[in-house]
């Protein structure tokens, strides 16, 4: 926590003061396994209602639980993401309440003894600033069914009900809005570079309640609210904005801030409170008498630890030691594995800058305009290398590659093919080059002979060349002929 | 530890157990609750601070399955008992978030 005491959170403006925002964030991470928590049942995305439910996780009498190994271990692997303890042995527990989507009246929860304790993740901020935020605990626990409203009834899925979740519990050592939005992406980079959860937001893979509560500067913690189910890292941004500021309102017009469970909707940007303090949390957690605790030797968690990928900061580092990016460039290039992948490929025996600068510059600019993801674009590792190659050995100019680039993103195809279709080819033939220096020379004398009292007047000759050849002719050839016929 | 009657009807709601409104009749079975509570409560007179706790009556470990699908894809099984079900789906009370 080095960096804790000169960093500046967010400032909620009263009018008794300035306020403090201080937020901790429980993530859901639906672990990416092929089966349920305790059940057989498959976990894909989109299947028929109850498709994918067995009968024990539709709780009928007799059912008992049995523990998935694969889950067990993506736990492990992501405590260790996480730089976490991971304990050897840990406790499933019953977590009891009644809602149809869960039809036991309890999930099977870890709450006194979790799978990982306390642990750590490093955020890096816009203005270069890196925050470490805590890691509490991380356990395993089911997911619930979904229920959809129609007129006075409720209909009750049970597809998810069951399914592997790591709930990430951060300490509150978040203080704005855009450190929990940097921390949400960190983690979720995590996940993915372990291949342990594939943080889909959208199908709800990845999913975060927030904890939020405002304090004057030096005051102990302030009554938090619990804003559920945050689906997107904008929305987390907003929701607490709109919370904190509603709480600062709120204080200092004489209230007090209840703590209770909010909701945040998206199409209002505002919170709204979601359960009544009647039914506040009494879960009476007790044992599951129907599992033994989860235990396993050390040598369980170094077999995984040995097989852990390289993670986003590890390979941030690398990429600033070892290829000479800038640490911006570093770090833009890891927040994705996608992308992180993309590069790597694309930089194989290349000058990483050179593929950096494309990848970070035309490719993005490329994607932001067309709403694609690298996956879907037309564009492949291998091509944007292959450019960038015609580049080096001086067959297209720099100029001319982002035409290509555009052809490529556009229609897709082999970057050396649309050169030699199109013939894109530079022009290096010098004779070829004079040819046209001459034409242009001869077709401006009077610019010709300002270039002698002021040199940078060639810049113009440079332009009105590289125009005529269309923009085939190699910009150095050009100069040094310009050089030559008009400065001598 | 004893309980009072706050403490039964409040514990009968969560459990969603049916209990009578009127304080007399929750009286006895909180009379009856806490005679079970102080019962329990005599076991602590044991010293059991050299035992570990029994975590199962048999000696054995927690068995980890596969990650393999081997269940699921019967729907109309699943809901065959509910008392109203519709396109394979569960028919309950509407629920409010």
């Amino acid at each position: 926590m080095s960096n804790m005491q000169e960093r500046r959170g967010q400032v909620i403006q009263g009018v008794t003061g300035d306020w403090e925002v201080v937020v901790g964030l429980e993530v859901h991470a639906q672990v990416a396994s092929n089966a349920k928590l305790f059940s057989g049942a498959p976990t894909t995305f989109g299947a028929g209602p109850n498709e994918n439910v067995s009968l024990v996780d539709a709780a009928m009498p007799g059912m008992l639980p049995v523990i998935n190994q694969f889950c067990v271990e993506q736990a492990i692997r992501t405590g260790l993401g996480i730089n976490a303890k991971i304990n050897l042995k840990s406790v499933f527990d019953r977590k009891n309440y009644f809602y149809p989507d869960l039809p036991a009246g309890y999930q099977i929860s870890q709450y006194k003894d979790p799978i990982v304790g306390e642990g750590v993740v490093t955020v890096d901020l816009a203005d270069g600033q890196s925050v470490d935020i805590g890691i509490e605990r991380l356990h395993l626990e089911q997911d619930a069914g979904k229920s959809t409203h129609e007129g006075d009834h409720s209909l009750v899925d049970l597809n998810r009900a069951g399914v592997a979740l790591m709930e990430i519990v951060s300490k509150p050592d978040i203080r704005s809005s855009e450190e929990a939005a940097a921390y949400l992406q960190k983690l979720r980079a995590i996940l993915r570079y372990l291949g342990t959860c594939d943080g889909n937001m959208e199908e709800g893979s990845l999913r975060a309640d927030v904890n939020v509560s405002v304090r004057k500067s030096g005051d102990p913690f302030g009554t938090r609210c619990e804003i559920k189910n945050v689906n997107s890292i904008r929305f987390v941004a907003a929701a607490i904005d709109y919370e904190a500021r509603r709480q600062v309102d709120l204080i200092e017009d004489g209230g007090e801030v209840d703590q209770e469970t909010r909701l945040f909707d998206p199409n209002t940007g505002k919170t709204r409170t979601m359960r009544s303090k009647e039914d506040a949390h009494d879960y009476r957690y007790f044992p599951d008498p129907d599992l033994l605790p989860l235990e396993f030797d050390q040598s369980v968690v170094d077999e995984i630890a040995r097989n852990l990928p390289e993670l986003p900061d590890q390979k941030k580092a690398r990429f600033i030691e070892e290829l000479g990016l800038s640490a911006y460039d570093a770090g833009v290039l890891v927040s994705e594995k996608e992308t992180a992948d993309f590069f790597e490929e694309a930089a194989a025996g290349r000058d990483p800058k050179i593929v950096a600068n494309w990848t970070t510059g035309e490719l993005f600019a490329a994607l932001n305009k067309s709403g694609q993801s690298l996956s879907d674009c037309n564009v492949s590792a291998k091509q944007l290398g292959a450019l960038i190659d015609l580049i080096a050995d001086d067959t297209i100019s720099g100029r001319i590659a982002k035409d290509v680039f555009e052809i490529m993103f556009e229609k897709g195809g082999n970057p050396a093919e649309i050169v030699e279709e199109r013939g894109l080819k530079q022009v290096t033939d010098t004779s070829e080059i004079e040819a046209i220096v001459d034409q242009v020379i001869a077709n401006n004398p009077d610019k010709a002979a300002e270039v002698k009292t002021k040199p940078k007047a060639i810049g113009w000759f440079v332009g009105q060349v590289m125009q005529a050849s269309g923009g085939k002719a190699n910009p150095k050839a050009v100069n040094e002929i310009l050089k030559r016929k008009l400065e001598s | 530890m004893s309980v009072d009657i706050q403490t039964v009807r409040r514990i009968a709601k969560l459990a969603r157990i049916q209990v009578s409104e009127n304080d007399a009749d929750l009286e006895s079975m909180t009379t009856e609750l806490n005679a079970i509570l102080n019962w329990v409560e005599q076991l602590e007179e044991v010293d059991t601070s050299n035992v570990s706790p029994m975590k199962s009556a048999v000696e054995t470990s927690l068995f980890q399955r596969a990650d393999k699908v081997t269940d699921g894809g019967y729907p109309e099984k699943i809901v065959k008992n509910a008392p109203r079900a519709q396109d394979n789906m569960f028919v309950v009370p509407r629920v409010v978030e």
